[in-house]
């Protein structure tokens, strides 16, 4: 289990690696599709099939608006030099990495190791979810009744992001 | 322990992305790469060996599930990262027709 996921993510970070290098902007976005369906098939073997099925349906919804977006402006990828500011940022970024590569490792020293997690504060949900809510899902049962509010405040976020896109969008430039 | 220190990886990937690329539509990609990262992180985390999906069967109930919370978590930050994604694209593409390229550099030059 541990391995097939390794490779998964081994996989998903080759996709990462080359979408942000590749030198065409439409191929760049069509490889991050790599990254978003892996990661559905990796929600698939982590026993989660309420996630993968909002991922799948998510990761569409995004490869199309980026797809549109590209389509509608230049699929150019800049043609710049690499000049002393992009080898400091690229030092920089290499720093940081070390560093909070540092203290995540120091952070997962407490963790359980993968696969032997208990169960604290979820305990109530599994054993007395389904008689006081009556969703046989687990998850379903967590999102719209324990946490309803949660799950009304997201749904306030897709509205205002909807209204934010169609503002951003009908503004006409001054010129 | 290994998966999640190739998780974190994937993370870092993404924030080598955002430091070092000019390109509006690349940073955008970068960042929902840090996202899947952090909806995979989670989400591994709650896993346990050899439990089952979250979904009780009233026939024969065992035991062993897998965490349900970090997935009900995940659930909500998911989509909140399209709605995210969404917006920064649009911001991306009022820019583009405002200055006619996706370089931030650029774009910084062109101020005002």
């Amino acid at each position: 289990m541990e391995l097939t996921l390794s490779i998964l993510i081994g996989f998903m970070i080759v996709g990462a690696l080359f979408a942000i290098h590749a030198g065409d902007l439409l191929s760049a976005v069509i490889t991050t599709g790599i990254v978003g369906y892996s990661l559905v098939i990796a929600f698939l073997l982590l026993k989660a099939p309420d996630l993968a099925i909002v991922q799948i349906v998510i990761e569409t919804i995004t490869l199309i608006i980026m797809v549109a977006v590209v389509l509608d402006s230049t699929r150019e990828e800049l043609k710049v030099k690499n000049d002393f500011k992009s080898y400091a940022n690229i030092l920089l970024s290499l720093i940081f990495s070390a560093v909070l590569l540092f203290f995540f490792l120091e952070s997962i020293s407490g963790l359980n190791l993968f696969g032997e997690h208990t169960l604290r504060m979820s305990e109530a949900y599994i054993t007395e979810a389904t008689e006081k809510t009556g969703s046989i899902n687990l998850v379903t049962g967590v999102l719209f009744d324990f946490r309803g509010y949660d799950t009304l405040g997201e749904a306030t976020i897709l509205f205002a992001a909807a209204l934010g896109v169609l503002t951003v969008l009908r503004i006409k430039s001054k010129k | 322990m290994i998966v999640y220190i190739l998780c974190f990886i994937l993370f870092l990937v993404g924030l080598y992305g955002i430091i070092t690329r000019r390109n509006l539509i690349k940073i955008v990609i970068s960042l929902s790469i840090m996202e899947f990262s952090v909806f995979l992180f989670l989400v591994l985390i709650g896993y346990i060996d050899s439990g089952v999906a979250p979904i009780v069967d009233p026939g024969n109930p065992t035991e062993k599930y897998v965490d349900p919370l970090p997935q009900a978590m995940v659930l909500t930050a998911i989509v909140i990262g399209l709605a995210t994604t969404a917006m920064l694209l649009a911001i991306a593409i009022r820019l583009y027709r405002k200055y006619k390229t996706f370089d931030i550099r650029e774009i910084n030059n062109l101020r005002g």
